[in-house]
């Protein structure tokens, strides 16, 4: 069994579960104070100026750890990052100072349309040399390190020259940002393309890796009848996500591990309740009394 | 393959599934973009769902969400903040024609389009007594006073009783007493956390409206009492005010209040 390393979660997330914070739990938040480790939001659902949205992630931020959490970036686009976008970032970052970012390895508008999904790139060298660039300019803009989530994908290209482990470990080496290891899009992608999840992590640099993602994912069929998952957000975690899961903290030590849910949302006690799971994988692999909570990176 | 062309696909069903693309165990990759084209539009169709419930109580969710998917094919969002989205929905609405038999769906499209801007609105505090007060106090000519409306306000117009159907679909009213032929004009403002919707009497529309345009209060009563020889001001002022759809008043003489 190789050793624990010592992961730097870099951006101070504690080494805790996290929710989603969604708006019909504001209230519920607000009055039962759940003792969870940090709550998430997407970034583009604050790009308002005013009204209750505000009014609670404020309040909430007040006695919570938050992690900011991009869906409209485009850090894949063919096309310049959006400057505007970018700005309005930087104003959320700067009224709530969230303790992390992160946005996707996808594109998710073309010219002035915004088609609202995570669609996937080639991993080839151009798209490697630009989503490079863009990491670079959103670092610079925003003056701190992101976290790149790896994607749940249904299509593979074929301008491809390198593996999807590969092209994150390059965009992470020269970029010096970190990883979001969605462990549910780890899945979907493996069993959508025909991969060992296992083998792929391994060829991860873990020791960047600065939060985890879990979730549930729906079940379809291709053409061929083989099963085709997609990335739902509406269910439960899948057992063979926390399998997965055990498997990487085995590796990495506790995580800072946010449970997504984004249609069906339950009740936030139930969120809480899934979410303890996380917290007790995590428990029972430190000793008593040594939960590591990550301070910043100095 | 080319985002541009990978984007068209996803809007287009019609088009062919874009070269170049691979699926590892060689099977039609065109089954695989149709993850892609459903994501897009069903996210897009939830979104409209949320924004406009009422509009999709009063055609069914089947026909809601067929008319949605031909909108949102038309007008995918301009801005990545989804907030913003749906702004043409409601003239769409007025021109589709299956949804004629509803002749009020775009009025209604409208109000909830604009509960959701007022929604997310700037926040400000609503005018006070005492702001009033000092505004009167300053000497200055009152009929000149001119009152400032919360960001989040604005006011709707229509020739169907949308403030009677809307307020029927909150379980506030009993939809069967409700005369959709009735003319009503809405007023929505969110001065604190809730959005209010109210049915304004008449010439009030075009009092606040007056006042938008930063008219002064002798101003704005005249030309809604041209348009409505019923006009109350004291009434509308009340309503304004007790709805907090006022944040602050001043004078010539008083430009600093």
């Amino acid at each position: 069994m190789p050793a624990v390393p010592q992961v730097d979660t870099g951006l101070g997330l504690p080494a805790r579960a996290g929710v989603g914070l969604k708006p019909e739990h504001f209230r519920d938040v607000l009055e039962t104070r759940p003792d969870i480790g940090f709550f998430e939001v997407h970034a583009e659902n604050y790009m308002v100026e005013g009204g209750p949205y505000h009014h609670f992630l404020g309040r909430i931020r007040e006695h919570c750890p938050l992690s900011l959490h991009g869906v409209g970036l485009s850090i894949g686009a063919e096309g310049p990052l959006d400057e505007a976008h970018l700005d309005r970032l930087a104003a959320l970052i700067k009224r709530y100072q969230p303790v992390s970012f992160s946005e996707h390895l996808a594109w998710s508008s073309h010219g002035e349309v915004f088609l609202n999904d995570l669609l996937p790139v080639p991993y080839d060298r151009a798209t490697l040399d630009r989503v490079c660039e863009h990491v670079d300019r959103v670092q610079a803009r925003l003056q701190r390190q992101m976290l790149l989530e790896n994607p749940s994908t249904y299509l593979e290209f074929d301008a491809s020259t390198m593996d999807e482990a590969a092209f994150l470990t390059e965009v992470i080496r020269r970029t010096g940002c970190g990883l979001l290891l969605d462990l549910n899009n780890v899945h979907v992608s493996c069993v959508n393309h025909g991969r060992d999840a296992l083998a792929f992590i391994d060829n991860l640099p873990l020791d960047t890796v600065g939060e985890i993602h879990l979730a549930g994912f729906a079940i379809d069929r291709d053409a061929a009848g083989a099963p085709l998952l997609i990335d739902s957000h509406g269910s439960p975690v899948d057992e063979v996500v926390w399998g997965l899961y055990a498997a990487v903290l085995a590796r990495t030590g506790p995580m800072p591990t946010l449970l997504e849910r984004d249609t069906d949302v339950p009740s936030l006690a139930t969120l809480i309740a899934e979410s303890q799971r996380a917290e007790d994988l995590m428990s029972a692999l430190a000793e008593p009394g040594r939960r590591r909570i990550c301070g910043p990176r100095s | 393959m080319n985002q541009a062309n990978f984007a068209a696909a996803l809007l287009a069903p019609d088009l062919p599934c874009p070269a170049g693309l691979r699926v590892w165990n060689g099977s039609d990759p065109a089954a695989r973009l149709a993850v892609y084209r459903n994501n897009v539009v069903s996210s897009l169709i939830d979104a409209m769902a949320d924004t406009f419930p009422v509009t999709q109580e009063l055609v069914g969710v089947e026909f809601f969400r067929a008319m949605a998917s031909v909108f949102v094919r038309q007008h995918p969002p301009r801005s990545r903040v989804l907030a913003h989205y749906g702004g043409e929905f409601a003239d769409f609405v007025d021109g589709f024609v299956p949804a004629r038999a509803v002749p009020y769906l775009g009025d209604i499209a409208r109000l909830e389009r604009a509960r959701v801007l007022a929604y997310h609105a700037a926040d400000a505090d609503p005018l006070t007594a005492e702001m009033l007060c000092v505004a009167m106090a300053s000497g200055a000519d009152l009929s000149a006073l001119q009152l400032i409306c919360h960001p989040s306000t604005s006011v709707l117009v229509s020739a169907y009783a949308i403030v009677s159907l809307w307020a029927a679909h909150q379980g506030d009213a009993d939809l069967s007493a409700v005369d959709p032929t009735e003319p009503e004009s809405a007023l929505v403002v969110r001065p604190g956390l809730d959005v209010f919707v109210l049915s304004l009497p008449p010439g009030g529309a075009r009092f606040v409206v007056a006042l938008h345009a930063g008219a002064g209060l002798a101003d704005a009563a005249g030309l809604a009492a041209g348009e409505a020889t019923d006009f109350d001001l004291p009434n509308v002022l009340a309503l304004l005010m007790r709805h907090g759809a006022l944040i602050s008043a001043r004078t010539p003489l008083s430009l600093s209040q």
